[in-house]
């Protein structure tokens, strides 16, 4: 027998000692970052960049399987005791000796992630984590001149990026209202101190929004330059446009941070996606009793919020429980009960 | 059902306005609900995990009297809290905001003969919905007893305390039993229906994997051991089994609960199905750690107007049902556990025998309604 098959065994055997459990969920107890255990994080460190913005040191579990500067990775976070998964731009280089990795996240009005992380995370807590993806990065080949042009946040991936890999001709255009609200202000000014980064900074509170026409000015050869741009999507359509006036529109690598905010509102076009069906729904009548209408297949029980007999994944938009008011809206992983809530704007139920 | 209705004092209205207060106090936990909370289950979780461990671990020396004691106890104050606080308000929901995939009603599976999907139809959907209801809430008298006066008498149930024994010893087996209906689909050709087919297959891989952790591997691994640990685990699983099902037995059957009659929840309002939880439930009074070892269900009041509310919870709430039932000059039947066991063992024994028929009959709701 191979000593594959042999282990196997050996954890069948194991299984059978543990049930109705897994010898994993034991094991998590102890050793919740080990090889072979759902991928987790704890979180190290937490250190404040600007005001509103702060680098948080995570060590990942055995399973890591590393990242390409540039990639983001998607973390789960327990706010107020719910789970709430968001991605962010790895901001350390791959090559990091200690086997950590950092994100840098700045904290949006409103954001409840981005807010525990920056003003309440502690060191010690354990986050989830997912592999390291994106395909905002560097090629194999060094490309002979770089412009990395960001804004706000922006600037978090092209950092990981500048601390991983040293180019000889890099230009960076990064616009923030102002001078101090820059994320890692400091050690860009070091690189342009030691020659290895020029830097202009655009502070959209004087200077107000950086006018793409403008490059012509700030890098006069930006058509030369192999471009990484990040940041709000006004930007990014911007400089899209301008590229491709050029005819250079293939020398342009963008990364979009996804829009992510749900207007909710009161009842909408609901998707059940299984089926193929969409209707429209008021704001008021169970999502139950309206896929029940249009013929889907709608697990229930109670029909009155109590045996969670009809919970249903929500895949896109938002819905409102009807005795609460509450607002939940679409993420990975979401389940909802479909006999009480109802839809608040477009949705996309998972029947 | 009852030969007086405790709650004919009350008009429509205030049955709806006592809804309408029990849902302002559902809101306010939901709004408050939070990290605290979410500690405290993954705490009594792993606190349940190391007990079992643990206990297991000092069962391999079972064949040392002391060991099979420590050991044996250990065990089973971790099967009831496996069942009680964690296993059957997980299932209920009660932590499914959490997101947290390892923590939710649709994944977890518990150490009990029957499988939660089966578990959670019959309790979630049907008993709670359907709570006290003759007919349709299967759990009064699980099928096998007479609960009520105005149930038909039948010579089998002279034997009902002593059916109710043996129910309580093999609780679990009785569950499984219960939720898969086994007495309707035992008969005729339903035996050979598909889908009953199936839930009983997933009965039998449950009854097998537990009985072979239990039973099997466990005393192996214990070598010498063997026949020590093999009884030290019959015996928790007994002690659990007596437990929850006294526990269980002081939801609904001390005198003063009442019973409600099918037809009488036709057209229930939201108010009224709140009325008849209040009224087909039993409280046990007692300490904090009562509370936690019977999963909170000594809130069965509580739990049965929020069955979806986290355990942790109910006791702060109970504070205001409390006052809401006095408030309505109703009665809030509670007591400690002795005396809510004697007093529905006694009606087990009461309805074992004939009676004679009650002569004044609870008015409809629905007349009552219409007059008042
Ligand atoms: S059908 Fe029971 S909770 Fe929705």
């Amino acid at each position: 027998m191979t000593s594959t098959a042999l282990r196997s065994r050996a954890w069948k055997l194991l299984e059978m000692v543990t049930t109705p459990l897994l010898p994993s969920d034991y094991l998590d107890l102890v050793r919740p970052l080990r090889t072979g255990a759902d991928l987790r994080g704890r979180i190290e460190a937490v250190h404040p960049e600007t005001r509103d913005a702060a680098t948080v040191v995570i060590r990942p579990g055995r399973g890591w399987r590393g990242h390409t500067a540039g990639q983001y990775v998607r973390i789960g976070v327990d706010v107020d005791g719910v789970r709430l998964w968001r991605a962010y731009s790895l901001t350390s280089p791959a090559n990091r000796q200690d086997g950590r990795v950092t994100i840098t996240v700045k904290a949006i009005p409103d954001g409840k992630v981005s807010n525990h992380l920056v003003r309440r995370a502690k060191p010690g807590t354990l986050i989830q984590l997912d592999q390291a993806t994106g395909d905002f990065v560097l090629p194999q080949a060094k490309p002979a001149k770089v412009l990395y042009l960001t804004a706000g946040s922006g600037i978090t991936p092209v950092m990981g990026m500048l601390r991983d890999t040293e180019l000889d001709d890099v230009v960076m255009v990064h616009c923030a209202p102002q001078p101090q609200d820059v994320i890692f202000r400091d050690e860009l000014h070091g690189l342009v101190a030691d020659k290895k980064l020029r830097l202009t900074e655009v502070h959209t509170d004087t200077d107000g929004m950086l006018d793409i026409a403008r490059l012509d000015e700030l890098v006069p050869d930006w058509t030369e330059r192999e471009t990484w741009a990040c940041g709000p999507a006004g930007l990014l359509d911007a400089a899209e446009e301008h590229w491709t006036e050029q005819g250079i529109q293939e020398r342009l690598h963008t990364e979009r941070f996804r829009p992510g905010i749900v207007v909710a509102g009161d009842g909408g076009e609901v998707t059940f996606s299984a089926t193929g069906k969409t209707v429209d729904a008021d704001g008021a009548t169970p999502l139950l009793d309206i896929g029940e209408e249009a013929g889907v297949l709608m697990p229930s029980g109670c029909r009155m919020g109590i045996c969670f007999g009809c919970v249903t994944p929500l895949k896109a938009g938002a819905i409102r429980d009807l005795r609460t008011g509450e607002i939940t809206e679409a993420e990975p992983g979401v389940l909802i009960q479909t006999c009480v809530s109802a839809a608040a704007g477009p949705c996309d139920i998972e029947r | 059902m009852t030969a007086i209705d405790p709650t004919a004092h009350l008009t429509a209205e205030q049955i709806e306005e006592l809804g309408r207060e029990l849902d302002a106090i559902r809101d306010e936990v939901i709004a408050d609900r939070g990290e605290k909370d979410a500690a405290y289950i993954r705490k009594v979780i792993s606190v349940q995990r190391t007990l079992e461990l643990a206990s297991r671990g000092v069962l391999l020396f079972s064949i040392f009297p002391p060991a099979w004691l420590l050991g044996t106890a250990g065990l089973s104050v971790a099967k009831i809290m496996d069942n009680m606080e964690i296993g059957h308000n997980v299932l209920h929901g009660q932590w499914d905001w959490m997101r947290d995939p390892k923590i939710h009603s649709t994944t977890w599976e518990w150490d009990h003969v029957s499988p939660s999907e089966q578990w959670k139809h019959s309790h979630n959907e049907l008993h709670h919905t359907y709570t006290n209801v003759i007919g349709k809430d299967n759990d009064l008298g699980y099928g096998i007893m007479r609960v009520d006066e105005d149930q038909k008498w039948h010579p089998f149930h002279l034997g009902q305390p002593l059916w109710n024994f043996i129910n309580a010893c093999f609780f679990e087996y009785g569950i499984a039993a219960y939720d898969l209906e086994l007495g309707k689909n035992l008969h005729k050709r339903r035996r050979k229906d598909p889908e009953f087919r199936a839930r009983a297959k997933a009965v039998g891989r449950k009854i097998r994997k537990q009985v072979l952790k239990d039973y099997v591997i466990h005393p192996l691994l214990s070598g010498p051991s063997f026949l020590t640990t093999l009884a030290a685990t019959f015996t928790a699983n007994v002690v659990r089994n007596l437990w929850s099902h006294s526990v269980i037995m002081c939801g609904h059957f001390p005198e003063g609960v009442q019973v409600f009659e099918r037809r009488s929840i036709k057209g229930e309002t939201r108010g009224q199905w709140y009325l008849r939880q209040m009224m087909g439930s039993a409280n046990i009074s007692g300490s904090k750690a009562m509370h936690f070892m019977t999963g909170n269900l000594s809130h069965q009041i509580e739990h049965h107007l929020f069955p979806d509310l986290p355990s942790n919870r109910y006791a702060e709430v109970a504070v205001k049902v409390r006052a809401l039932f006095q408030k309505y000059e109703l009665e809030y039947v509670t007591g400690p556990l002795p005396k809510q066991v004697f007093s529905a063992w006694h009606k087990v024994f009461r309805l074992s025998l004939p009676n004679k028929k009650p002569k004044v009959k609870t008015p409809d709701r629905e007349q009552e309604l219409v007059a008042a």
